[in-house]
């Protein structure tokens, strides 16, 4: 508790007086020689990857001395959107301007040459690299003899300026560091300064390695930055960083943007309603189904946990899986996983078990395969007829799914990529609940869906969980939980609480999960 | 209920890299410990080898394997691998023992072509995305046949400059062990401590990071493979230089010496981790364990393939180990 | 969606063109004489290509580095095992089938049990096998001259109406192999292991068995090749299947397979191990020399992953 309160503390209150905004301007149009000119201004900007459209038409701008925030869920086109103001994607179609000049062959090199950087979501440091050479790398002008102490004092002393407890040297491997660190470099790296000017950096999560305190230092930074005439453009998910540190806030959805205001015209509320959270969604009025005491499904305890709590399941049963991401969930359902395969301490299951990904890409797609055939992949021994699989009951699996479950496809024997991110999942879903598992894991299925394919599936997981079916679901997003006969709730790889249906309030959860407890 | 209110950020794990790089360090040592260990035993098994004459006898054909292996350490460092340098190194050899001798400004013309040869293949593997495994086995062939043709028959002679460079006697300390000083130095200087050798190694590390800071990936791998064309020149012509004569089929084991040697010296397949020192260090010690120690231990020669073999599982192992126990 | 098909088609029917265009030149350079007897050893040689490269191909069908470059040490090996329990003698040839098949088995298991104990790439794990294999095989068959027995010899000759029986039953063989790999689970599963090795974890794919089968399956098949090949070549020898390292890779690459994984195409090997034999013949019979034809050999190899490849693997 006392790390996150010291770390609130450190993110100085929002609102800025006037006056010292507008002399912030006249800073910045001094420094620049004109005033109100952008930095950078992208004008219908467009983009497709194949049938995917990621943007779709984006007026978007970034004024000098500006810190502008950019919020919108997952795969609502953030990323495509920097990629392209940092140059590393070339726009379908669109205009980008360079400070009122405009940019034909925008690129990387250009990008660096007019002073627009960024840290990426994905971290970009050579894992094989020492400190000192990661800097080195964004620095072309650190050559010749003596390049290595260069380099080093460099990246030093951006570090101690931004994070001043940092503990990094800079002859340390990249790899060695943990992962929190190796984003401290990558900030500090953006904002090291050689021949090449610095005009703009785009943070795209720069916080979500970093704990509270770190996190305060790096916005604290941030907002320097800004005051001495800097622009910067902020990516987060913790929407209260954005709030207090943003002067202008863009909200993204469906590769649009639906809404560019003053950070003073948001609040948390308006953000989540314009992002399209929750908007027009009821509390889930779910029946009050008392499940009947099952059989026992599962039985585990997290590797870390030292009390004797365990997560218990039974069929018939929806389990919750709550706490801040990263706790331990994910891994807890994949040790569950393993369990089902080959059998391990401290874990019983009793049942088939199938998983359904969030992270489609890495855990989940077959993309050589077609729809069908990769709804069928968990379930090759039941489409078997002799030896060999039956290309019809593969067939008619895919096309009960198809329609049960809704997959808006004209042919299951089209490639899967040929479906929209949210039938994609719906496949994933068919893949697990068209299998013999009993017990179906959920990691966070739900990420960057939209609502109404999530209305339908949370219908669904009830009525198969109604069928006897245990689901053990994993989520960030809190108002699933209300799908939940009862929610576990972890902390540092342990569970922490274990909240029955009518005990689960947002509070509840909020005080387990940063509880000192544990 | 929002979803917003119970976000926060994953929370940075306090433990430093001091068990990595512990696990690194006795990593990187381990080349080093199996070559005083195969020096060890030849002492033991025989004394008399530890001298200077010994030294220079059974380390002169490690001069040519240790450019071999520094030639496939380059391609390693972009994440990829050559299979074509053992018949490159022959190929080599026969326009060593031919035209360098009678038409030295043709020899030289067609050396620097090959290694011309050797930059293209890289830009072709980029630019078309291409398994430097298939092209590099295709281009065995190539090099195979284009020996033959130049040395149809075993002969030939070295150039006489190159003759008295090899067997050039310096006091006290044998050429061969100056000349694997001199090759781990110039490489390790040029690799690991110039600005773009970081660049070079990068590309193996964190090919997207690169490019995004604005680096050509084309040309970073023309670059590893004209460095491994050059090297592949310089171990044929040190392998004539010894052996005097060529023959077509001089260099085909090189090709898996030279990998089992970036191996042993401690470099990995992907990342870009690889070590010039290192590097040296596993080629002499494959050189000395392939033919002097077996000798010594009267193991019959038909059995110096499968020690190169046991080697390269025995480190391997142990490098498991290693990180098992860091774990 | 015809269209599509014959889209994906693609790539396998190339190396039957090539091969077609390849014996046509042949025979017009010879004015149509031995047309037939061309194709007769052409399918005699390729059968020994093609067994190995559906080993290779469901190696490489694994994914990324998945390789087996232990397969000419194999074949040597197991060629000298077949000879040796044969001893001429025809009431053995099953007896020294197995024992190939059996020794080739044995070392494709040693690979897996290498790339899974050691962790380390198959690359670096097949290779330093092979090593070992090499010198076994040195020390085992030095001084081997053992004829096969002639029942065997003249099986892996056996011919009718012009076509080779042993090439008969390879078809047979390809064919099956073709079945498991799109309508056997386990074919499936080293396709889904290709794409991605975590998610086939993930949707119950029991990846150690596979990896371990697929190893193992591609040993056996280098081990019945070194027995027919010295059944066919009259004798075993610590070299027979050197060529075979190249010719395998390059067979599932001609033929249409993604070196990248996770797509396979087991006609393909056929078009693309007729491709490699009938340009042989061909360069043979244009009197090229030796030198050339390897030049010419692995240039077609570098152009044919040249034009095939370019095609960025799909995440």
């Amino acid at each position: 508790m006392a790390t996150v309160a010291a770390g609130i503390a450190n993110r100085i209150s929002l609102s800025m007086p006037k006056a010292n905004t507008d002399t912030r301007l006249d800073g910045a149009a001094k420094h620049f020689g004109a005033a109100n000119i952008d930095i950078i201004r992208l004008d219908g900007a467009e983009k497709h990857f194949g049938a995917v459209r990621a943007l779709g038409g984006v007026d978007f701008h970034v004024g000098a001395g500006e810190c502008v925030g950019l919020v919108g869920h997952n795969g609502a086109g953030k990323s495509t959107l920097m990629h392209m103001v940092a140059g590393t994607l070339v726009p379908d179609s669109g205009a980008i301007t360079v400070r009122g000049s405009a940019e034909r062959d925008y690129s990387v090199p250009r990008a660096l040459e007019l002073g627009i950087r960024c840290v990426f979501q994905e971290l970009s440091l050579c894992p094989n690299l020492s400190v000192a050479e990661n800097t080195r790398i964004n620095h072309p002008s650190l050559i010749g003899f003596g390049w290595r102490r260069k380099a080093a004092e460099l990246i030093a002393a951006k570090l101690d300026e931004i994070f001043p407890d940092h503990g990094i040297s800079a002859s340390d491997i990249a790899g060695d560091l943990s992962i929190g660190r190796r984003q401290m470099v990558e900030v500090a790296r953006a904002f090291t300064l050689t021949e090449d000017p610095l005009a703009l950096v785009i943070l795209d999560e720069p916080t979500s390695s970093l704990d509270a305190h770190t996190a305060g230092q790096l916005l604290a930074f941030v907002r320097r930055f800004v005051a001495s005439g800097g622009s910067c453009i902020l990516i987060s998910h913790v929407l209260g960083e954005v709030l207090q540190n943003a002067d202008r806030i863009v909200v993204m959805r469906d590769g649009k943007v639906v809404a560019a205001d003053a950070a003073s015209a948001f609040d948390r509320d308006r953000l989540v309603a314009t992002m399209g959270g929750a908007e027009g969604h009821q509390r889930t009025a779910a029946e009050t189904r008392k499940a009947e005491a099952g059989p026992l499904r599962v039985k585990a305890r997290p590797a870390r946990q030292q009390d004797g709590k365990e997560l218990v399941a039974r069929a018939g049963e929806i389990i919750g899986l709550a706490g801040l991401a990263g706790h331990g969930q994910t891994d807890l359902l994949l040790a569950i996983f393993a369990a089902a395969q080959r059998a391990r301490t401290g874990i019983e299951v009793t049942a088939p078990v199938a998983l359904v990904a969030g992270d489609r890409q890495s855990d989940g797609i077959f993309p050589q395969w077609s729809i069908a055939e990769n709804i069928g992949i968990r379930s090759l021994a039941l489409l078997r007829s002799g030896l060999l699989i039956s290309p019809q009951r593969e067939a008619e699996l895919a096309d009960f799914w198809k329609n049960k479950i809704g997959i808006r496809t004209p042919d299951m024997n089209n490639n899967i990529y040929s479906l929209s991110g949210g039938n994609q999942q719906k496949a994933l879903f068919a893949r697990a609940l068209g299998s013999d598992a009993g017990i179906v894991l959920m990691d966070d299925p739900m990420r960057g869906v939209d609502i109404g394919t999530k209305l339908e599936v949370y219908d669904l997981v009830r009525e198969e969980a109604g069928r006897g079916r245990t689901f053990l679901w994993y989520t960030t997003e809190t108002e699933e939980l209300d799908n939940c006969d009862h929610v576990y709730v972890f902390k540092n790889g342990r569970i922490v609480a274990n909240l029955g249906r009518d005990e689960l309030t947002e509070e509840k959860i909020i005080q387990s999960s940063f509880g000192d407890a544990a | 209920m929002t979803a917003a209110s119970l976000e926060t950020r994953l929370k940075a794990s306090p433990a430093g890299g001091g068990a990595a790089a512990r696990a690194r360090m006795l990593r990187s040592l381990l080349p080093a410990l199996s070559l005083a260990l195969v020096l060890l035993a030849i002492a033991w098994l025989n004394p008399r080898a530890i001298s200077y004459f010994g030294f220079t006898l059974m380390l002169n054909l490690a001069i040519p394997i240790a450019l071999a292996t520094i030639a496939q350490m380059f391609v390693i460092a972009g994440n990829e691998l050559d299979l074509s340098i053992g018949t490159f190194v022959g190929f080599v050899g026969c326009v060593t023992a031919t035209w360098l001798k009678d038409a030295p400004l043709v020899g030289i013309a067609v050396l620097l072509g090959s290694i011309g040869v050797y930059a293209l293949l890289g830009a072709l593997i980029h630019l078309r995305n291409l398994p430097s495994i298939v092209v590099t086995l295709g281009m065995s062939f190539v090099w195979q046949g284009l020996a033959i043709l130049i040395l149809p028959k075993p002969g030939g002679k070295a150039p006489d400059w190159l003759l008295s460079l090899m067997a050039f006697k310096p006091p006290l300390i044998p050429f061969p062990i100056i000349a694997a000083l001199v090759i781990a130095t110039v490489v390790h200087i040029g690799l690991m401590r110039t600005s773009y050798g970081v660049i070079l190694r990068g590309s193996g590390g964190n090919a997207a990071a690169l490019r995004r800071a604005g680096w050509s990936l084309l040309r970073t791998k023309i670059v590893l493979f004209a460095l491994t064309g050059l090297f592949g020149v310089l171990s044929g012509m040190a392998l004539i230089g010894i052996t005097t004569s060529a023959d077509a089929n001089i260099g085909n084991g090189y090709t898996l010496l030279s990998i089992a040697g970036v191996i042993l010296g401690g470099g990995e397949f992907v990342g870009g981790r690889v070590s010039p020192i290192g590097a040296v260090i596993g080629a002499l010690t494959l050189a000395l364990a392939a033919s002097p120690l077996l000798t010594f231990m009267h193991i019959p020669p038909d059995w110096q393939v499968a020690a190169n073999g046991a080697i390269l599982i025995i480190v391997l192992a142990a490098r498991v180990l290693i990180s098992r126990k860091e774990r | 969606m015809a269209s599509l098909r014959t889209m994906l088609a693609k790539p396998w029917i190339w190396s039957f063109i090539g091969a077609f265009v390849v014996w046509l030149a042949t025979i017009a350079f010879t004015g149509g004489y031995g047309a037939g007897g061309m194709i007769t050893a052409a399918l005699s040689l390729a059968v020994f290509t093609v067994i190995v490269g559906v080993g290779q191909m469901f190696v490489i069908t694994l994914g990324p580095g998945n390789v087996d470059l232990s397969l000419p040490a194999n074949i040597g090996l197991a060629s000298a095992v077949a000879m040796k329990v044969m001893d001429g003698n025809d009431a053995m040839i099953a007896v020294g089938l197995i024992a190939a098949l059996g020794c080739g088995a044995a070392i494709g298991a040693a690979n897996y049990l290498l790339i899974w104990a050691l962790r380390i790439p198959p690359i670096i794990a097949t290779l330093s096998a092979s090593f070992i294999i090499q010198s076994i095989d040195i020390s085992y068959g030095r001084g081997l001259q053992i004829k096969p027995p002639p029942g065997f010899a003249d099986f892996t000759n056996w011919q009718i109406l012009g076509i080779p029986v042993l090439a008969l039953l390879t078809v047979v063989f390809t064919v099956g192999a073709a079945t498991a790999l799109q309508r056997m689970i386990y074919g499936r599963s080293v396709l889904a292991i290709g794409q991605n090795i975590r998610a086939a974890w993930l949707a119950g794919v029991n990846v150690g068995r596979v990896r371990f089968l697929t190893y193992t399956l591609c040993g056996a098949l280098g081990g019945i090749d070194g027995a027919l090949l010295a059944g066919y070549f009259r004798g075993a020898n610590v070299d027979i299947g050197n060529e075979y390292l190249l010719a395998s890779i390059a067979v599932v690459v001609i033929g249409g397979t993604s070196v990248a994984g996770g797509k396979a195409n087991v006609p393909g090997v056929w078009g693309a191990g007729l491709f490699l034999v009938l340009l042989l013949t061909m360069l043979n019979t244009f009197g090229v020399s030796a030198g050339v034809r390897l030049v010419l050999t692995g240039l077609i190899i570098v152009g044919v992953i040249t034009a095939a490849g370019g095609e960025k693997a799909v995440r």
